[in-house]
Formats: C-alpha cells, sequence, structure tokens
C-alpha cells in the first residue's frame, strides 16, 4: 500500500466517523444505565454498565408502534399514489399529441419552482374547508396529510422520461393488434418502466417517511403522530432525560435504517435519476 | 363515439393528477397573494381586507429583516461548502480502493436518516456537557461554548447540521457525473507532471460545471427552506439569533395564527425563490440536461 493510499484511507475514516459519530454516540448514551454518568469527562463510548433498560422504558411510554404504523400507512399510500397518479399523467406527455400539451407541461414545470413552505397555509386552509383532518375521522386525517404530497413534478418528469425511452415499434404494434390506448399504457408501457417505477417509490418513501413540517401542522391527536412528530415530542415528554430521549431516536431510526441497508445500491446508483429530488 | 373517446384520452390520464395540483397547488397558490391582503388577527373565522397592510407591517417589522438576514447567512454559509466540499468527497470515494462501497454507503447515512433523529443527535453533541466541549477543552483548551444557546453561536452550529446532512447526497449525484469523464484526460495531464489539485482543477471541475451548477442551484433552494433542524435545535433563538424566514412564516401563521402577515412573508419568499429557480430553469434550457 502506497502514501497516497494510506492517506485516503484515514480521510475517509474520519470522513466515516463525522458522518456516523453522532448516531453513535446518541446508541451509547441510549446503552448507559441510570448509574453511569452520561456527562463522564472524559465521555465514554463503550457503556461501562450496558443497558437496554432505557429501550424498554422509552418503549412503554411512547406508542412507538403506533407511530410506525401511522407512518407505514401515509407513506406507503403516498407511494402508491405516487407511482399510479405520475404514471398516468407522465403516459400522454411522453406519447400523445393533445392540445394544451405545452401548457400542461409548463404548469407541472412551474410547480417545481414553488416550494411547499410558501404556499402551505392556503393548503392548510384547504385542508381544513375539506374537513379533511384528524378531528374528523382516522380517515380523514390521513387523507389530509397524503394527498397534498400524491403526486409532484419531479414524478411525472421522471415517468415521463422513461416513456420516452420506449421504441414506438412496440406502440405500433400493440395497435395493429386492436389494444386500446389504457390496454397499451397498463399492459406495454408499464412493465417496461419498472426501474423507473422503483426509483420512483423510493424516494417517495424516504420523503414521505421523514415528512415532518406538514404532520407537525395538520395532526392534533397523539395517536394519529406520524414517526418524526413522535420522536420530536419525546424532547418535550423526557425534557433532559438524555438516555430515553436517545433510545427513542434510535428505535425511530431502526426501520429506515432497515430499508435503505437493504435497497442501499438504489440510493447511491439510482440517484443519477434522481437528480432533483423536489 | 369512438373518435370522441379517443380525442378525450390524453385528458383522462392527466385527470387525477391535475385535481391533486389544481386543489393542493395551483389553487392555493393563487390563495396566498390574497391572503396576504386580508387580516386574521381580529377573527380566525372572518378574514377582513386589509390592503397593504400585512406587507407594511412585514417590512416595518425588524425580527422580519433579521430573519432575512439570517436566511442569506445560511445560504451564503451553506451553499458553497456542500458544493466544494461533496466535490471533494466524490472524487475520494470515486477511487478503486477497496472497502470504498461501505464509506459512500456510511457517509450517505446522514441522508437516509430523519432529520429529526439527527437534530437530536446534534443537540447532544452540543450540550453544554456535551463530547464536542469535551473535546475542545482537551485538545484546543478551549472554555464551554453555548453552540445553541448562545446568540454568536445558534445560527452556525444549525448551519453545519444542514451541510453534515447533505454532503452525501450532492456526493451521490456527483459521483453518477463523474462516470461521464473521460478517463484518457486523467491520463494525458498525468504525462503532463500535473498533480491531484492541477489534475481535477484542470479536468474535472470543466467537465462537471453542469452538476456543479445544478448542486449549488438546489442547494441553494433548500437552504432558502430550512425549517426542520431550526425547530428541533433551536426553535430560532436564542433571541431570534437562528430565525429564519420559514421558520418565521410557521411561527406566525400556526402559533398566532396570522395567516394574513405569515402568507405576506410567503409572498416575499416566494419572489425570492422564483427569482432564483429562474436561473435553475436557465439553466436546465442551456445544458439540455434532462429534469428527471
Amino acid at each position: 500500500m502506497n502514501l497516497k493510499k494510506i492517506l485516503a484511507y484515514i480521510v475517509l475514516i474520519i470522513l466515516a466517523i463525522i458522518s456516523i459519530g453522532p448516531f453513535l454516540w446518541l446508541l451509547s448514551t441510549a446503552l448507559k444505565s441510570q448509574n453511569e454518568n452520561i456527562f463522564a469527562y472524559p465521555p465514554i463510548l463503550i457503556p461501562q454498565q450496558f443497558t437496554l433498560e432505557n429501550f424498554t422504558g422509552v418503549w412503554k411510554q411512547i406508542p412507538f408502534m403506533g407511530y410506525i404504523i401511522n407512518s407505514f400507512i401515509v407513506s406507503g399510500i403516498t407511494v402508491l399514489l405516487n407511482l399510479l397518479l405520475s404514471a398516468l399523467a407522465a403516459y400522454p406527455l411522453a406519447r400523445m399529441r393533445f392540445k394544451g400539451k405545452n401548457m400542461v407541461f409548463y404548469a407541472v414545470l412551474a410547480t417545481i419552482m414553488v416550494p411547499f413552505q410558501v404556499i402551505m397555509i392556503p393548503i392548510y386552509l384547504m385542508v381544513l374547508k375539506l374537513n379533511l383532518v384528524d378531528s374528523a375521522s382516522d380517515f380523514a386525517g390521513f387523507a389530509g396529510l397524503i394527498l397534498p404530497f400524491a403526486v409532484n413534478a419531479f414524478g411525472i418528469f421522471l415517468m415521463r422520461q422513461a416513456f420516452l425511452g420506449i421504441p414506438k415499434e412496440l406502440e405500433e404494434a400493440a395497435i395493429i393488434d386492436g389494444c386500446n390506448t389504457y390496454d397499451i399504457w397498463l399492459k406495454i408501457f408499464m412493465p417496461l418502466v419498472k426501474p423507473a417505477l422503483a426509483t420512483l417509490a423510493i424516494f417517495t418513501f424516504v420523503g414521505a417517511w421523514s415528512e415532518f413540517l406538514w404532520p407537525s401542522i395538520v395532526l392534533t391527536r397523539r395517536e394519529m403522530y406520524t414517526l418524526p412528530v413522535g420522536i420530536n415530542d419525546l424532547q418535550g415528554v423526557f425534557s433532559a432525560n438524555w438516555r430515553y430521549i436517545s433510545a427513542g431516536a434510535i428505535i425511530a431510526t431502526i426501520p429506515i435504517l432497515v430499508f435503505f441497508l437493504g435497497l442501499q445500491r438504489y440510493f447511491i446508483e439510482g440517484t443519477t435519476q434522481g437528480a432533483v429530488k423536489e | 363515439m369512438y373518435k370522441y373517446s379517443k380525442q378525450f384520452t390524453p385528458y383522462l390520464f392527466l385527470a387525477p393528477a391535475a385535481v391533486i395540483l389544481v386543489l393542493f397547488f395551483f389553487v392555493p397558490f393563487l390563495e396566498s397573494f390574497l391572503l396576504s391582503f386580508q387580516s386574521y388577527r381580529n377573527d380566525i373565522y372572518n378574514p377582513q381586507w386589509v390592503g397593504l397592510e400585512n406587507y407594511i407591517n412585514l417590512f416595518h417589522a425588524p425580527v422580519f429583516w433579521k430573519t432575512l438576514a439570517n436566511t442569506f447567512i445560511y445560504l451564503i454559509g451553506v451553499v458553497p461548502l456542500l458544493v466544494v466540499l461533496s466535490l471533494v468527497i466524490a472524487i475520494l470515494v470515486n477511487q478503486k480502493l477497496r472497502g470504498i462501497k461501505i464509506f459512500r454507503v456510511m457517509i450517505y447515512i446522514p441522508v437516509i436518516v430523519s432529520i429529526v433523529v439527527a437534530g437530536i443527535a446534534w443537540k447532544w453533541i452540543y450540550a453544554d456537557s456535551g463530547i464536542l466541549n469535551y473535546m475542545l477543552e482537551k485538545l484546543f483548551d478551549i472554555s464551554k461554548i453555548g453552540w445553541l444557546t448562545d446568540p454568536r453561536f445558534a445560527l452556525y452550529s444549525v448551519m453545519a447540521v444542514t451541510i453534515w446532512k447533505g454532503l452525501g447526497y450532492y456526493m451521490v449525484i456527483y459521483l453518477a457525473a463523474l462516470t461521464s469523464v473521460p478517463k484518457d484526460l486523467y491520463e494525458a495531464s498525468d504525462i503532463d507532471g500535473a498533480n491531484v489539485l492541477q489534475k481535477h482543477l484542470a479536468v474535472t471541475v470543466p467537465h462537471l460545471m453542469p452538476t456543479i451548477t445544478l448542486v449549488s442551484v438546489i442547494s441553494s433552494i433548500s437552504a432558502m427552506k430550512v425549517f426542520v433542524e431550526i425547530y428541533v435545535m433551536t426553535q430560532g433563538g436564542p433571541l431570534n439569533a437562528s430565525k429564519t424566514i420559514v421558520y418565521y412564516i410557521y411561527q406566525r401563521a400556526f402559533e398566532n395564527l396570522d395567516m394574513g402577515y405569515a402568507s405576506a412573508a410567503g409572498v416575499v419568499l416566494l419572489v425570492i425563490v422564483m427569482i432564483m429557480s429562474i436561473i435553475n430553469v436557465k439553466f436546465f434550457e442551456q445544458n439540455k440536461q434532462p429534469i428527471a
């Protein structure tokens, strides 16, 4: 191994420590028992009195399972709606000629330019007007959480790009065989754009899973909290109990970490397509 | 009949997405302008038209200017570092080294973990008796700093978290672009006896210019919208030291229920982001880069 390589590894190790260090420190704090000083000088990374009591303690007091289920419902339906609506809308934009196509294209493009934060107030008032709030019912609450994010320009453009890459001959052959437009979309095009659908699903899932601002605005009932809202709440519930807060934060991280490590090649390779997130 | 239905087919495909975008984008978008001319202060259910009052109040509020200034400090502090550091990291992890994939994954982990969790983790590191103060004291004999509680440091401490969380994301964008740089150009500069820095300045940077522009545009727009980090770590404090424009909008709208005033602030943010986005679109058209 030459000097250059050693140097590269040193820098890489430092970067890795900076990247995951904060989580390791959180984990270390969560594993320390009540008798151990978490403010010890010097700080102790490996717990002296290793314990899981913070995890069980926080699990008992915080309805994590409920938060996780809520997050799964919200993220899952958000993904399904995004796949369906983006694939539907992208199809005519990629493969048909119709009046107003340019206008539609630019209207979709325009949505990229306006951040959600700018229009969240009228969206909130809209959701109230439609009574899509958790005080009405669980269903209405979920609808209010999900519908504003049911489709976006990123998804439509991603699917459009995928449809554009399919050779015209396939479409022509299907027409000769007597397929109607809907059949062509469902049976010819959809199976061919599976990679794009997978990319869209993964990025939409992660986005919906970590969404914090909107749920924290619309949710009023604790039973409806999604995971990020629930975790933030830990700070209020356990004001200075850093062992519990850390344990809760670690528990909350496990699902998405498993998801990421399982699909990491899609993230690190797939982002070529997903270069523009919002 | 057949012809009739065929003519409407494209619109049927577009309809579901159109309903969502109209209901939750276009109508709210137009409404945000209308709201900015109304006051919700006296009665949340019966807003009154107040003309330019919200804007006048806004421009006379020192807090508004403070949050605007903070937002620009955020932008200026975060964007260049993200643009440059993620490129350096991308070049570093683009080498053929054993175990390089594991390093890529580790650097990407902050991107994937909820910003709420990241905020909590950093709050713990930044704590008065936290590990950062300890290390600084031991290594450099610096006395305790209130990273999140001292108005001089709070904003910068939160900025560091944004940078930390963004590096992996932009690294991956750069990595994708790096594969398109022709290898023989590096060989040529090796023959010329260029060192590593010269090589990348002469070959990598010019080739990656469109990506560098893209990264700076995306990171600028997300810097303008920063919210959760602040919400979790400082709540905009102390003394508004870390309050940015989106946080201010959130607070006025959903804590003070002053929707009209908050909408006026939203319109100002919109104008700023629009200007930046127009640059964005111009860039896309120029480079003919697919949006997605």
